[in-house]
């Protein structure tokens, strides 16, 4: 393997001197960052509007009573009195005072509620307010990801930057670096000017499956929408099964979150932050091994 | 690079705007009143892309029999407080009566056994709370049409209110009487029913005996319980505090199809 890969001086040859090339386009920047404003957003009304009922179902209906998938609740602990955070997970049961259940309210001190107050949008206000926040910024999501499918079909974005490439499908090179993922080790030079293939692909699954699944269990939610579209309750197995998906999916698009920002982290917080603000992004030559 | 230079500038606007938005702090963002015209927008589009889709009056699911929930939880009042209710109920409500007026020519008065008589409608449909929880349940009913066509509205009625029995807030001023309100696009809805049956019995008081209002394609408070009067109205200025019903005197959304 080592004969067969050239060496460092050769490879650094190719481009010795730090280049910057353009990397992303204005709407993908700007899309990005309306995206995280949004996201944001909608998990913390989200987190507020689930604390009003913390629990999840299969089915059609589901309500206190019926055996729930997931629940968050708070008890009492029956010695010393305290309250309890209590979290249970298809018939496991966790004990999450202090985040989940049983969490620290900056006024009223340690309070019962599902999410902790950190979490949750927009605090004070109720129901009906993290309600209005959530579906404005559920329009705005639904808007700016128009634009940016728009955008992305017709420019030649998903053809060329995110479908990946046939040297990328091969299984070795997949494998390779999956590889280099567990070992953290970021691409340099030449292999730093695409997506890595996971990167691709995982880029693809939030675009093309996370995303709208959100959406469609988000209006599987809405009496008036599964009026006009009843085949949604089928495609989901139910108005409960729709509201878990929903949850199930935002915990997914949380976790997606948190490997990219470890990933900006450990490729250059720097030149990621400057390419997703200006669009420019420096392609620093490979050295060493 | 003129180009660029602004393009920066823009950036370090748009980031000292940030900035001066985080050091406000979230209250002061939450009651600005942009804020609050920027979610009525939200509102607004989502009345308008509903009333887009459901443009051809389609109905809600109907369930069978078998899907009925085993319970249906109740939320609000349980039991209006008061003597007068307690006396109509433990007479079977034979004393209580349904008031339909407002802007109508023939205002009507009706028993329970009049309504009663009146073709029936019976459907199994999906209840959700905007808390998060459904359950499903079967409702017999005379349609809300069928009372508007026979009260004949004038043409300015743009809304039908709908007022209750149960105080769910004590106030001094009565503001904490349940109402909630529709506009004839729901109103005429076949599966709008004014429901006197449950799950083949009678409506039990805890599910708003002796009349309650199912809207099937709205969440549910729009779904009143314990209505005594039905009034046509052009505006919802005059009624309650003016949003249109109970909650949504207090902060909820008067249309509630999500």
């Amino acid at each position: 393997m080592a004969m067969s890969e050239p060496s460092p001086v050769a490879r650094a040859g190719a481009s010795p001197k730090r280049e910057v090339i353009y990397r992303h386009a204005l709407v993908v920047r700007a899309t990005h960052w309306i995206n995280v404003v949004c996201l944001t957003l909608l998990l913390m009304s989200g987190l507020q509007i689930f604390n009003y009922h913390p629990a999840l179902y299969w089915g059609n209906y589901g309500y206190r009573g019926v055996p729930s998938v997931f629940s968050i609740g708070a008890e009492r602990d029956p010695t010393s009195g305290e309250p309890v955070g209590v979290t249970r997970i298809a018939g496991l049961s966790l004990v999450t005072t202090g985040v989940l259940g049983v969490s620290h309210d900056p006024e009223r001190g340690m309070v019962a509620r599902a999410f902790p107050a950190w979490l949750t949008w927009p605090g004070e206000g109720g129901l009906g307010l993290a309600r209005d926040w959530h579906f404005l910024m559920a329009w705005l999501l639904v808007a700016n990801g128009g634009v940016y499918l728009l955008f992305g079909a017709f420019s030649g974005h998903f053809r060329r930057d995110l479908a990946p490439a046939a040297d990328q499908l091969r299984v070795r090179h997949i494998l390779a670096d999956v590889w280099d993922h567990v070992r953290l080790r970021v691409p340099r030079g030449e292999a730093a000017r695409r997506y890595n293939v996971l990167q691709k692909l995982a880029y693809l699954t939030v675009v093309f499956l996370l995303l709208p699944v959100m959406v469609l269990s988000g209006l599987t939610m809405s009496p008036a929408v599964t009026a006009a579209l009843p085949g949604l309750f089928d495609l989901f197995g139910g108005r409960q099964s729709a509201r878990t998906i929903h949850f199930l999916v935002a915990d997914l698009l949380v976790l997606f979150v948190l490997v990219h920002v470890v990933e900006v982290l450990l490729a250059g917080a720097v030149n990621q932050m400057r390419s997703m603000i200006t669009g420019r992004f420096v392609i620093r030559p490979r050295v060493g091994p | 690079m003129s180009l660029r230079i602004s393009r920066r500038s823009l950036l370090r606007a748009g980031s000292a705007a940030g900035a001066s938005l985080l050091l406000s702090g979230c209250d002061g963002v939450l009651e600005s009143p942009a804020m609050r015209s920027a979610l009525d927008f939200g509102q607004l589009v989502s009345l308008r892309v509903q009333r887009l889709l459901l443009s051809e009056q389609p109905l809600a699911r109907e369930f069978a029999v078998k899907d009925i929930s085993p319970q249906f939880p109740l939320n609000g009042t349980a039991m209006p407080s008061g003597f007068p209710y307690f006396q109509m109920m433990i007479s079977q409500f034979a004393s209580w009566r349904l008031t339909v007026d407002g802007l109508v020519r023939r205002p009507l008065s009706l028993s329970l056994d009049e309504i009663k008589a009146l073709p029936a409608r019976t459907q199994i449909t999906l209840h959700s709370c905007d808390e998060g929880w459904s359950a499903i349940g079967q409702w017999t009913g005379v349609q809300l049409s069928h009372l508007l066509q026979a009260c004949e509205p004038m043409p300015n009625v743009r809304y039908i209110v709908f007022h209750c029995l149960d105080e769910l807030e004590r106030t001094p001023d009565r503001s904490g009487l349940y109402y909630e309100s529709l506009d004839l696009f729901d109103a005429f809805h076949p599966q709008t029913i004014l429901a006197y049956g449950m799950n083949g019995g009678p409506l039990p008081v805890a599910h708003g005996a002796p009349l309650r209002l199912r809207v099937e394609r709205q969440i549910g408070y729009k779904n009143a319980k314990y209505v005594t009067r039905i009034e046509a109205v052009e505006t919802l200025d005059h009624v309650g505090r003016g949003k249109g019903g109970f909650w949504e005197d207090r902060g909820y959304q008067w249309y509630a199809g999500l």
